[in-house]
């Protein structure tokens, strides 16, 4: 392993930790906020810092330092009948997983440091030219890791309910375990349609594609929809949250949870809302891919109707630039679907359980088979 | 008083044995408003049995009434329903009235009206907003409390209290109103009708809220007439009783208003009921500021029951006597019993009282309805899921106080 290599891959393990543990704490501010706003409150600004005599607020912006800081100095309790070891690994596992399926999301193209400011072409680039992909691992099976790894969450959740020694505890765990499961398959199923269409599984092929034809959410609208929904109820919020519904079962799996293990669970929420957003835009909404944009700079010519209109309309810009671009667009996309989730989060009421087996099992799946039966005769039908 | 039930099924012979899960729901739950015990036996997510336990905000009231004056009762009726006090304060001044024989100048009456029907309105936004609250909507509750806030407001104009006013007095209220009051109900009615139809449009075309609301917690119209269920729950079921309308009281027969009735009688038509109803309190509020005289008497006059004037008292020596007859003694009703009952929040709130002649009560009962309703609730929830004890128990509208006394 030469040092390019371990040098550019620490640099983009710290930019994708980076994203994950700035847009926690915002997105938890941005939930109360946003949620004041919808119910004409003020919402968090209290918190403050003083200095040289004035209070400093940054809109509520400290609240959730406060609450770190709170959760950290919190006692641990443990319930005394607890399984003690199970205990204490439950929110390791429900927050590691969340975390690691960032791995294998691109938030831009591959870019080359030598070439950093050439109006990028691939004819510069030669077989001594070294380029790292931006996407900290590009794994063979790309997505299937993501299943793979995101499907552990449901053990953490689980194990919280089995080993609290708790009867509200168990009910949550049982709940968890029970529509993370189905709503697993859901996911996956949802997904074939788009590998079918994509043809790969790599995550930067999939972007690469929808740059070349369309973004996924055109090419595949009842993916798109199934996947949302199924995305949602993995990460357990409204209304899918029954296994922490508040007003029947307390607090659901993490009932006998407190201080930063509660802080765990608490974050791994909201660290699953970034990395299901980061899936969907990657899937469905081009990744990093803005429009008129390509390696070389701006490019608003368009064809329509037969014709090319804005011919001349280029803007060249350097390789850093476009770069650069890309990783915003991503960020600015990650953004948007975030706050489309909160949006949701505060809207709806919730589900019975029943309900959302259901919706599973009745709905979702059968639409996600019917999509790969549609999906498989168009493809067919352009093939001949 | 918790049973232990063993079933046997054939069935489940093939399978492994189970037992059904025990689970101590309250009293001091986080979703138990109010504090209630229920000890469930669960069949998975099933309720095969609960045992409602009300009792744990027993504070006796009843006995304690027996010690002060008549007029000494009001805190404590403040506190039986205290999402909507005014109407029990009207309510036991009724009762007391009813037992000395006088009735309240017109004033008073509308006067009463209009304070009474907003307080339902508040306790109504409660409990749909509670009840939207306890399925995961927690948006259409804010903004319920917001228009109960609006509302709260009001109130603490006229009786200078947010929720325990103590403002009714017997023979008339505590003060008369404000010059303001017509104008601040009628400015704040159009606001809250705009709020009910944002909020309905949040919850009533949502397919969530319809599923988790219709056909949820049924109530029985034979079994809720059997048990002597009121108020919206009974009118949920579809029976066409509000003492409002059947019995008028307090210049009731003077407004034009319609008795909303469900037909289920599943939380979805509770939760329609009390919308309709406070559509129709806005309706009975527009007629009672149109109607009710800009000045008059607002007390009855008559020193052995309401206090004189402080200027009397003051300067007079009849005055100063009646004054001090009245906080030393109490004022003395004749010896008798009487029973007295009006619509409340939540149902038919009545009071048995009886006088010996002396200054303090010899006995004061209440008849609370969310007791009778409570009573019910198990029928409510046998089959149904644990997600749904909350919100069915939450449609009941129990206020502790009132039910535990």
């Amino acid at each position: 392993m030469d040092s390019f290599l371990l040098l550019s891959t620490a640099a983009k393990i710290g930019f994708a930790l980076a994203i994950i543990f700035s847009f926690a704490p915002v997105l938890i501010w941005a939930e109360r906020r946003q949620s004041a706003m919808m119910q004409d409150r003020v919402g968090p600004v209290r918190a403050n810092i003083k200095l040289f005599g004035i209070n400093i607020t940054l809109f509520g912006l400290l609240h959730p330092l406060a609450d770190a800081l709170k959760l950290i100095f919190k006692e641990d309790f443990v319930p005394p009948k607890a399984d003690k070891f199970l205990h204490a690994l439950a929110p390791i596992i429900s927050l590691v997983p969340a975390i690691s399926v960032f791995a294998v999301i691109p938030f831009g193209d591959v870019f080359y440091p030598e070439l950093w400011n050439q109006h990028f072409s691939m004819d510069l680039v030669g077989p001594a030219t070294r380029g790292t992909p931006l996407q900290i691992a590009s794994l063979n099976v790309g997505i299937l890791f993501i299943f793979g790894i995101a499907g552990t969450g449901v053990v953490g959740a689980a194990i919280a309910g089995y080993s609290s020694n708790n009867k509200y505890s168990l009910l949550g765990g049982i709940r968890a375990a029970g529509q993370m499961v189905s709503y697993e398959v859901t996911l996956g199923m949802s997904l074939v349609g788009c590998f079918m269409v994509y043809d790969s599984l790599l995550l930067e092929d999939m972007v690469h594609w929808q740059m070349a034809h369309m973004w996924g959410v055109m090419a595949q609208p009842i993916a798109f929809f199934v996947f949302f929904t199924a995305a949602i109820a993995e990460t357990k919020r409204i209304p899918f949250d029954v296994p922490e519904g508040e007003s029947e079962i307390v607090g659901g799996y993490f009932t006998e949870y407190s201080g930063m293990k509660f802080g765990m669970f608490f974050m791994g929420e909201f660290v699953e809302v970034v990395t299901s957003s980061a899936i969907l835009i990657t899937l469905f909404f081009g990744g990093y891919h803005m429009p008129f944009l390509n390696a070389g700079g701006w490019d608003f010519s368009f064809q329509a109707f037969g014709h090319v209109y804005l011919e001349n309309a280029q803007i060249a810009l350097q390789h850093w630039g476009v770069t650069l671009i890309e990783v915003v667009t991503w960020v600015l996309k990650l953004s948007l679907m975030i706050w489309f989730q909160l949006m949701i989060r505060w809207s709806l009421p919730r589900f019975r359980y029943d309900q959302i087996m259901a919706l599973c099992w009745k709905v979702l799946l059968p639409l996600s088979l019917l999509n790969i039966l549609i999906t498989g005769l168009v493809i067919i039908w352009n093939n001949s | 008083m918790e049973r232990i039930e063993e079933e046997l099924e054939d069935e489940s012979a093939l399978e492994l044995p189970t037992e059904p899960m025990r689970l101590n729901m309250g009293p001091s739950h986080p979703a138990m408003h109010g504090t209630i015990r229920m000890v469930l036996d669960l069949d998975g997510e099933i309720i095969k049995d609960v045992d409602i336990q009300p009792g744990y905000l027993h504070r006796g009231f009843e006995k304690s009434c027996e010690r002060g004056t008549w007029a000494q009762v009001y805190p404590y009726a403040d506190r039986l329903n205290y999402v909507s006090p005014m109407l029990n304060n009207v309510g036991f001044s009724l009762a007391v009235e009813k037992l000395i024989g006088i009735t309240v100048p017109e004033r008073c009456a509308y006067y009463r009206v209009i304070l009474g029907e907003l307080a339902r309105i508040a306790d109504h936004l409660t409990c749909n907003g509670a009840g939207a609250m306890e399925l995961g909507a927690f948006t259409p509750f804010l903004w319920f409390l917001k228009v109960r806030d609006w509302i709260w407001d009001i109130l603490e104009r006229e009786t200078g209290a947010r929720m325990t006013h103590s403002f009714g007095r017997i023979g008339g209220m505590a003060k008369p109103p404000t010059e303001t009051l017509k104008q601040d109900v009628l400015d704040i009615l159009p606001q809250v009708e705009k709020v009910l139809l944002e909020a309905e449009g949040m919850l009533l075309r949502n397919r969530i809220f319809i599923d988790r609301t219709q056909g949820i917690g049924i109530l029985k119209k034979d079994l809720a007439i059997e048990m002597g269920v009121t108020g919206a729950m009974l009118r949920s079921t579809g029976v066409d009783y509000d003492v409002r309308k059947a019995h008028p009281y307090s210049l009731y027969e003077r407004f034009d208003f319609e008795v909303p009735i469900g037909h289920d009688g599943d939380n979805y038509d509770r939760f329609l009921v009390r919308t309709e109803e406070m559509r129709q309190s806005m309706r009975i509020l527009e007629q009672a500021v149109a109607q009710m005289p800009d000045d008059g008497p607002i007390n009855v006059e008559d020193v052995r029951i309401m206090m004189p004037p402080k200027d009397q008292v003051y300067n007079t020596i009849e005055g100063t006597i009646a004054h001090f007859k009245l906080v030393m003694e109490g004022l003395k009703p004749p010896v008798g019993e009487v029973y007295s009952y009006t619509e409340a929040g939540n149902g038919d709130m009545g009071f048995y009282i009886v006088s010996d002649g002396s200054g303090t009560p010899y006995r004061v009962r209440c008849r609370p309805p969310c007791f009778i309703n409570l009573a019910i609730c198990r029928d409510m929830l046998l089959d149904e899921m644990i997600a749904d004890i909350v919100p069915t128990f939450g449609s009941v509208n129990m206020i502790g106080g009132e039910c535990d006394r």
